[in-house]
């Protein structure tokens, strides 16, 4: 029999016993619509966690230091130092252009932390400012934060952490809008020459001067105290991660432009001076940010190649895509479950079907029909109503996913959290549950139509 | 007019088919041996259980022979694979059965269609062929009624239309007036005779009614506890 016949058919003996198949195909529709649900909510929490963790700036980030600044950076990197440590290169502003300039690098920034003094209301307290990059404003840390974010990238304002912001005050939220002001240390660099004298001669009994290096011949700095004035703009909950390992989290966070004109004075620069190279100030640290995680390795490795050290968490991504792989597995199989009590129903719709139709089985084999077309025939009923089953389950699914997301939002909505995602049914799930639903239909169907094929005609058609 | 030729459409070599019936042995058919030329319009007598029917679904392919060879046109089926006697049952035979057997949820025009569909036979072609059906058994007006719309009479028509709409070779009539008035199996009975005489269908018919197989057959074949007892024209078995 030819296809569309055998389709034409199938639809026929379908429409036949309505009820009965309509039961059976929501049966099949419920099973799917569980898979779907299930793995919606596997998808949907996994590209939660990653767009929470991407827009953290964690894993699309390569963290560069100086060989020498970091021994664990080089323990870390698999790859053999390209350069040795006395030929490192200084990670300043020439090595900075250079690493912005690579490839799928969609910008390079430095991480300035520093401690300052805090005076607000005639108190003075201890602190860390971290510089913020302008690209942090994406970074969900900031999603439910109060007040607004910096107004732009040189702008006199800072971003108060909430446990510091509660040592000014015991109302926070009041800070908003309110000064406060920083005393730092500034760096005054003092060419080659030019501090020897002031050089004040070594005391007798106390350390020597460098052999070979006369007193001021080296380039140094002078550290001066500073104050600066902010306007609080905004007060966050969490800690932002704005470098690795938490290294950027700062309890007054400033923009980055504001950071790097107040030149201040950071560690490395007095270790830059006894290495001698302290010709142009440097940074500690960059963070290269690049434009998805998949180039995290490339840009890492070019990197390592340029003489640095460079660290990425890109197995710790790694790690966490098996984690979302085994769950989404077990949510799969968890939804499964449904589906093949599903199964058991097209296996019993079908095989009263056989007991109904069994005259007319009788007749279409005294007419011509082969033990396959009679099987292929009840294979295509079994097909069809997994079709159907597998595409009102998709929806369902999907509309299950809507309401879970519905309801977690108006939840998160009273604990004054930010709406999210919570399902997520992209097209080939789709397109896989309504697969997996055939193929299942098709597998419950086997025992059915094979009987179905076997049936003595004769006995079929002496059946009442 | 006996339009029968010496070309031999069916014959049997000592088929037998025997079933087990808890410790009895049931020969149905038992070493039964005969030969229907083509265009023959046959009849088989016998009473019930007397193994007419089993002989016709031997003959048909419906069943397999424990037993003997039977040929169609030459072929032997017991011989075929469960492939092949579906052809043999699409293309060389037609069966009309005594409780018509059409198929309720179609109308006449669907059931009459169903044999083409399993013989794979072109849409294009399908409505002149059923078209064709159903003019001989003059039902022209009755297309999408549905049995439960038609009467005895009538399903039995259609029955007949959609055994032609093939174009078999063999027309297997089993009981076919046994559900049917006596003035409507007549009619029956004529539009086989017409049948057979126009197209020159071999017919081969189960009844248990001696007096109207003796006046629509040719040949009279008689069955009695799975033996074939007598076997002649009709008027020497008469």
């Amino acid at each position: 029999m030819k296809f569309r016949d055998l389709t034409e058919l199938a639809g026929r003996n379908l429409r036949e016993a309505a009820l009965r198949n309509s039961l059976t195909t929501l049966g099949i529709a419920v099973g799917v619509a569980s898979l779907v649900a299930m793995l919606s909510l596997g998808v949907g929490l996994q590209e939660l966690a990653s767009k929470r963790l991407s827009r953290s700036g964690l894993f699309n980030a390569v963290f560069v230091a100086s060989r020498v600044n970091l021994r664990n950076f080089q323990r870390r990197a698999a790859t053999p130092p390209a350069a040795p440590p006395e030929m490192s290169r200084p990670l300043d502003e020439d090595a900075r252009r250079q690493l912005a300039a690579l490839v799928n690098v969609i910008e390079v920034y430095p991480e300035i932390r520093f401690p300052v003094d805090v005076r607000y209301a005639e108190n003075s307290y201890p602190s860390i400012v971290a510089s913020v990059p302008p690209s942090a404003r994406a970074s969900g840390a900031y999603d439910g934060m109060k007040g607004a974010f910096f107004s732009g990238t040189a702008a006199d304002e800072a971003i108060l952490q909430i446990e510091f912001a509660k040592e000014l005050s015991q109302q926070p939220d009041s800070l908003i809008g309110k000064e406060i002001v920083f005393r730092y240390l500034e760096r005054q660099d003092a060419p080659a020459g030019t501090s020897s004298a002031n050089a004040a001669p070594a005391a007798p009994g106390a350390a020597s001067s460098i052999p070979g290096v006369s007193p001021g011949s080296l380039p140094g700095m002078s550290v001066v105290p500073r104050q600066k004035s902010l306007r609080i703009v905004g007060i966050v909950e969490t800690e932002p991660a704005v470098g690795f390992g938490g290294v950027g989290g700062g309890r007054v966070l400033i923009p980055l432009d504001v950071a790097l004109s107040l030149h201040i004075a950071q560690a490395n620069d007095l270790r830059e001076i006894l290495r001698g190279g302290f010709a142009k100030p440097g940074y500690a640290s960059l963070t290269v940010r690049v434009k998805n995680p998949a180039d995290v390795a490339s840009v890492e490795a070019a990197i390592r190649q340029m003489g640095f050290a460079a660290f990425s968490l890109l197995d710790v991504t790694r790690g966490l895509r098996l984690v979302f792989a085994v769950f989404d597995l077990l949510l799969g199989l968890f939804g499964s479950l449904a589906l093949a009590v599903a199964s058991l129903g097209i296996v019993n719709t079908l095989v009263m079907a056989i007991l109904e139709r069994r005259r007319e089985i009788g007749v279409l084999k005294a007419l011509g029909a082969a033990d396959r077309d009679v099987r292929r025939l009840f294979f295509a009923e079994a097909g069809a109503m997994g079709l159907l089953g597998g595409i009102f389950g998709v929806l369902l699914g999907w509309l299950i996913g809507r309401g879970l997301t519905f309801g977690a939002n108006i939840y998160l909505h009273r604990q004054d959290l930010p709406s999210v995602q919570l399902a997520s049914v992209p097209w080939w799930m789709v397109g896989g549950a309504i697969a997996f639903s055939v193929a299942v239909s098709l597998a419950a169907g086997i025992f059915p139509a094979s009987r179905a094929a076997r049936l003595n005609p004769v006995e079929a058609l002496r059946y009442e | 007019m006996n339009t029968a030729n010496s070309e031999i459409a069916i014959r049997t070599e000592r088929v037998a088919r025997h079933y087990q019936m808890g410790s009895a042995l049931v020969r149905a058919v038992d070493d039964v041996s005969l030969e229907i030329c083509s265009g023959e319009f046959a009849a088989l007598l016998g009473s019930s259980g007397s193994g007419k029917s089993t002989l016709l679904n031997l003959i048909a392919g419906l069943d397999r022979p424990t037993a003997g060879a039977i040929y169609a046109h030459g072929q032997n089926l017991a011989q075929m694979n469960s492939q092949l006697l579906a052809q043999h049952r699409s293309r060389t035979v037609g069966m009309v059965f005594q409780a018509f057997n059409l198929l309720p949820r179609m109308t006449l025009e669907e059931n009459v269609e169903l044999p083409l569909r399993l013989a794979e036979v072109d849409r294009g072609e399908r409505a002149a062929r059923v078209r064709e059906a159903v003019q001989r058994v003059r039902l022209e007006a009755r297309l999408t009624h549905h049995p439960t719309e038609l009467s005895g009479g009538e399903q039995q028509r259609a029955a007949l239309a959609r055994a032609l709409v093939n174009r078999p070779a063999i027309l297997l009539a089993d009981e076919p007036t046994g559900n049917l008035d006596t003035a409507t199996g007549e009619a029956i009975l004529d539009l086989l005779r017409e049948i057979n005489e126009s197209m020159g269908m071999t017919i081969l018919m189960v009844t248990h009614d001696r007096e109207r197989a003796e006046r629509f057959a040719h040949r009279i074949l008689q069955m009695s506890d799975g033996k074939l007892i007598a076997n002649g024209a009709t008027h020497e078995v008469s």
